[in-house]
Parts: C-alpha cells; structure tokens; sequence
C-alpha cells in the first residue's frame, strides 16, 4: 500500500488513482465540493453550518424518492418509474388531511401514506411483470391516474396541515443539532447499502438487472422481485411525501411533480446507469446533494428565472459527460 | 431489442396476424372507432363538421407532436425535451411576428425562422445523445431546462399576442373549407413523403439493432442525429399550431404536451424500444386522446372527476394497445 500510494512515476500507481477518482461517487463527491467552494466564493455564507444544514434537508426529500428509484431502475430492463411524483404529491395530501395539524393523527398517517405508496407501486408492479408493460409507459400512464386523483382530492381548494410534531422533525434539530429526515436518510442509506449489498434480495436486484434470462435459469423469481421493486419505489416516494408536507407546512398543488425527473438525475449522476444492474445508492445520495447544491447557487447568484434556467440546463449536461457515457460503435 | 419477438416464425400465420403484422396500428383504430362511436352517441353534435373541425383545431398540435416523438423512438431514443421546443418555437414566432409588424411577409418569415429553430433545437438533442452518448432521457430533460430558459428569456411572461391575419387564417376558411384542413392534406402528403426517405429506413433499422446497423455500414450517430432534427422540425410545426389555436405566446405551453406526446405514440402501436412503428399509428393515438378528453365531457363527468376519468381511460387504453399489439404479433 504504502509503496503504491508514494507518488511514484509507476504508470500502475497512476492508472490506480485514475481509476479511483472515476468512481462515481469520487467524482460526485469531489463536485459537491467544488460546488460548494463555488458557493461560498460567489456568495460568503453559503457554506455556513445553517445553510448546509438546509441544503442536506432538501437533498434528504430527493434522496428519498431517488432511493426508490434508484432500485426500479437496478431491477434493468429499462426500468424507471415516472409515477413517483404522483405518489410524493398524494401522500403529501392524504398525509395533511388526516392530520390535520394534530400530532396525534401522525401515525395513521404514516400507516396510510405507506399503504397508499405501496399499491400504486404494487399496481407498477404488475402491469410491468405479468402484463409487460414497459415501465415508461406503465408509470407514464399511472401519473396522469395520480394526477386525476389530486384533483378530485383536492376540490380545488388547498386542504391538510402538517402536525407540529412532524415539522418539527424536518426541520428542527434531533439529535446532536441535526433534524431527524437527516438521519431517516442516514438510516435509510444504510439499510439499502445492507439491502443491496448483504441480502438475498440484493444480490437478485443485481442478477435481475444486469441478466434476467439467466437470473430466471438460476431460480431467481424475477417477476416477484421486480414487482417488490415497484412497491418499494411507492413506499419512498410516500415517506418522501409525508416529510415534504413536513417541510413546506401545507400540500398544495402537485408539489411532487418537481421530484419525477431530478430523481432520476441524482440516479445516473450516484453512477447507476439507467441500463441498470450495477450501481449502488451511496452514490445517488451524493448525487442528490449534487443537484441540490447545484440548484441553491443558481438561486444565490444574482441572475433571473430564465438564465438560471439555462445554466442549469447546460451544467446538467456538462455533469453528464463526467459520467458513464454509452459505448461507441465499433465494427 | 426486438430479438425476442424474432425467432421462429410458423410458416403458417393466420391473415390476421399478418395484417396486424403490416399495420401495427389496427388496434389504436379500433379504439379509435370505439371512441367516435361513444362520442356521436352521448352527443351527437360532437361529429358534426364544426365539431371535428374543433377537434382537429385543438389536437392538430398533438397530433404534429407524437410524430415528431415517433422520428426519434423509432430509433430507440426518446424526446423528453420536445414541449419545451414547442415552447420556444411559440414565443420565438409570436416574437417575432410582434416585432416586424405582423403583415403576411412578416409572419413567413417568422415562421420561417421558427422552423429554424426547431431544427437547430433538433440538432442539438442529436449531438448531446448521439454524438456525446449521453443517455437519451436524462439528457433531453436537460435540453428541455435549457430550452425552456431560453423561452423564459425571450418572452418571460405569457400574453403577447399573435398577429390578427395569422390565427384569423389558422380558424377561418378558405373556399368554405376550414383552413386546418388544408393543413391536414399538407401534413398528410408529408409523411406520405418522409416514410418513402432513406432516413425513415434507416431511423428503423437503427433502432432494430444498432451494432447490426453499424455493422452493415449505416452512419448510425448521423441517423439518430437526422432523427432528432427531423423531431425538432416537426415540433416546430405543431408550435405553429398551438400559436394558431391560442393566439398569443406562452413559454411554457407546450411543457405538458410531452408525455401526452409520448403515451400517442405508444397508443399507436410503436415499440418504445425502437425499430417498429408508423407515423399514422402516432396520429391516431393523438387523436384517441382528443376523443377520451371530449368523451369524459360528454358522458357529463363533475368537473373535479375529469382528470381521473381521462387518466383512468388513457391508461387502459396504453395497456390494452400493448397487450393486443403483442398478441397479434406473437
């Protein structure tokens, strides 16, 4: 170790640390921090305890839902779940009518978001399994049934106030000065390293993904584990949901809508590629830091709406090509 | 891709598998006549001449915007970024048309102009996806954010409005015939065109297999390239058709119709993976979502109820399009 580590002109040495910065969640990392460097330059302040305290909050709502994405798009063949804001905004509805500003609603709650989160997953699930569906579509279509059913939910009036008790838990300090959705994500970051790393289950994410013909030769239930899958995305996106309502205070309109995509971003830039069957989500946490940060120096530096759109746009792309490009054509 | 579809096939195929084989569409339409049927009969106005016309008004946009989605997926990619170009094509025309005046010169210029930027917005999805292998959907949202900012920047709030001679002409009538419909005759001679191209050809094998298509010596970043620009085009036309129908700029109107766009093409029996498909196929599947949105208001749904009712439909409808596509071709 010591002799490979000492900066020896070996080209092995070299080609080591080269391809250890091109791991992904390296490369994620060491952009949160130049970003935040970039943060702290442009505007001072902005790398401050409080404000990266507020950041990490924003990006554990991300993180969350992208935890469920991150495994329907592991499972492969073309797997993605465009349903999930759908479900982040219902649950963030249901969640704020039961409710209803009473901390003693707050169980049922949960129980019932979770439930809700669950079915529409379940309902993924079996159209992409025993119909085969493909996901896009699938979910595409169960987004404009979430949709519908915001709107006869809603009646047009915005309606469910989060309980103290879970505003509290988003935002004020838990347990050593750091909110309790921190260290839901923190927990949650760690069952899935446990899941996809230690478990059966994980390893047959992993088979599914990267070979489904021979995960299925080799006994794997692929349409059970896929169908799981498509539940557990439900189940995050609806604890995302609940811990929204818990940020923002009150459900308004479709306030999941703004997660659908972002976290399918935070997926491909943690270094799970939407080809799917390798990957991790270590990496999708940073890489929803990643965007989170991204999108907060856009707000800090002085520019209007549309030129803060643009450069997103383009560092978006920019960020892309850091990343696993597709193969080219060889003859 | 396809390759599971590919092995082994009978000698002896019912005619009727065939015929699903050749026209992969067949399903959308019989929907589609369902739906019309359904229509005429909780409301019979609703196929009157000024009815369809109204219809046709409305979805003609969608209609140009699943078949500009279909030039990209037949190829194996997607266009998430295709609202957002219709966005910026919208403000870009209405811009422009305010700014010199608004008489009938002006406005083909404009419009001309608009088809340049749909094409060059084309490009760019191209280079990003096909040159730089970026993976398509994650790309193309980002070419959408960048779009859309660009639409914010040259009109940041909706309401300037388009010139009178030019929605005037987009709803009036020429010869006691509806403008629109000479629209639909140009659009259908086009795509009566473009499926006899190289480029359509080509757009399918590539999405069939793309190392085959590589292999046998097909410019293949070049194809999907030409797909893209064809999609940017082609949604720059359905832009001119929003702004007919609107009659005013807006920098985020088209923003919704992308997965509409989506969901049309795989109504109409197009496989998302790529290498099989038909434009008439997508029209069909605009218009089956034309005709779910006006059933739901017919049949006399709350209001509340409607987005349900439309979601509800248009999911069944994408499923039983897969399901029955799949059966008649296996």
């Amino acid at each position: 170790m010591s002799d490979a580590a000492t900066p020896s002109h070996s080209p092995a040495a070299a080609a080591r640390i080269v391809e250890f910065a091109k791991q992904p969640l390296v490369v994620a990392l060491i952009l949160v921090a130049a970003l935040l460097y970039l943060g702290e330059t442009l505007s001072p302040g902005f790398a401050s305890g409080q404000q990266i305290m507020r950041l990490l909050i924003v990006a554990a709502l991300l993180g969350i839902v992208a935890a469920g994405q991150n495994l329907v798009v592991l499972g492969g063949r073309e797997g993605i779940d465009l349903s999930v804001g759908g479900v982040v905004s219902l649950s963030a509805i249901v969640a704020g009518n039961l409710m209803a500003g009473e901390n003693a609603g707050i169980p049922l709650a949960i129980v019932a978001c979770i439930a809700t989160g669950a079915l529409f997953g379940l309902f993924n699930g079996i159209g992409v399994t025993l119909l085969r569906i493909p996901p896009l579509v699938m979910t595409l279509g169960m987004l404009g049934v979430l949709q519908g059913l915001l709107v006869v939910i809603r009646q047009g009036i915005p309606s469910g106030r989060a309980a103290p008790g879970l505003a509290d838990f988003v935002s004020q300090p838990f347990l050593f000065g750091v909110p309790g959705i921190l260290w839901l994500w923190v927990v949650i970051g760690l069952l899935m390293a446990f899941l996809l790393g230690r478990t059966v289950f994980g390893h047959r994410i992993y088979a599914i993904g990267s070979n489904e013909q021979a995960a299925y030769m080799a006994g794997v239930p692929v349409k059970a584990a896929r169908i799981a899958l498509f539940v557990l995305s439900g189940v995050f996106a609806a604890i995302a949901g609940i811990c929204l309502l818990g940020y923002s205070g009150s459900s308004f309109a479709n306030v999941g809508e703004q997660y659908m995509l972002p976290s399918i971003i935070a997926v491909v830039f943690g270094g799970t590629p939407l080809s799917g069957g390798k990957g991790g989500y270590t990496g999708t946490m940073a890489g929803a830091l990643l965007l989170v940060i991204l999108q907060s120096i856009l707000v800090t530096i002085n520019i209007d709406e549309s030129g803060r759109q643009m450069v997103f746009g383009i560092t978006l792309l920019v960020l892309m090509l850091f990343y696993g490009r597709g193969r080219s054509m060889r003859a | 891709m396809t390759m599971a579809s590919a092995p082994a096939r009978p000698q002896s195929r019912s005619a009727l598998k065939r015929t699903f084989e050749r026209y992969p569409f067949l399903p959308a339409l019989i929907i589609l006549v369902v739906l019309i049927v359904l229509n005429g009969w909780f409301q019979p106005r609703s196929l009157s001449f000024v009815g369809i016309t109204g219809l046709i008004k409305t979805y003609l946009a969608l209609m140009l915007l699943a078949v500009a989605q279909t030039y990209v997926i037949y190829a194996g990619d997607i266009d998430l970024s295709a609202g957002a170009i219709v966005s910026l094509v919208n403000v870009v025309v209405v811009g422009f048309m305010a700014q010199w005046g608004g008489d009938g010169l002006t406005i083909l210029a404009a419009l001309g102009l608009g088809l340049a930027t749909g094409l060059a917005c084309g490009l760019v999805n191209g280079i990003v996806v096909a040159a730089l292998r970026l993976q398509a959907i994650v790309a193309t949202f980002a070419t959408s954010i960048f779009f859309t900012g660009l639409a914010l920047y040259i009109q940041p709030v909706a309401g300037t409005p388009a010139p009178t001679l030019f929605w005037r002409t987009y709803g009036g009538r020429i010869l006691d015939i509806p403008f629109v419909f000479y629209v639909v005759v140009a659009f259908a001679i086009l795509l009566v065109v473009l499926v006899r191209t190289r480029l359509t050809l080509r757009l399918l094998a590539v999405g069939d297999g793309q190392q085959e298509a590589f292999q046998s010596g097909l410019p293949v970043t070049a194809v999907r390239i030409g797909g893209y620009a064809l999609c940017g085009v082609f949604a720059a036309l359905a832009a001119f058709c929003i702004t007919g129908d609107t009659a005013s700029g807006d920098p985020l109107v088209g923003g919704k119709m992308t997965l509409f766009s989506i969901a049309a093409v795989v109504l109409g029996g197009s496989a998302l993976a790529g290498g099989y498909g038909t434009v008439v196929g997508s029209v069909i599947g605009a218009l089956i979502i034309g005709f779910i949105n006006s059933l739901v208001f017919f049949v006399g749904t709350p209001s509340e109820w409607q987005n349900l009712v439309q979601g509800l439909a248009i999911l069944l409808a994408l499923m039983a399009g897969v399901l029955v596509g799949r059966g008649a071709r296996a």
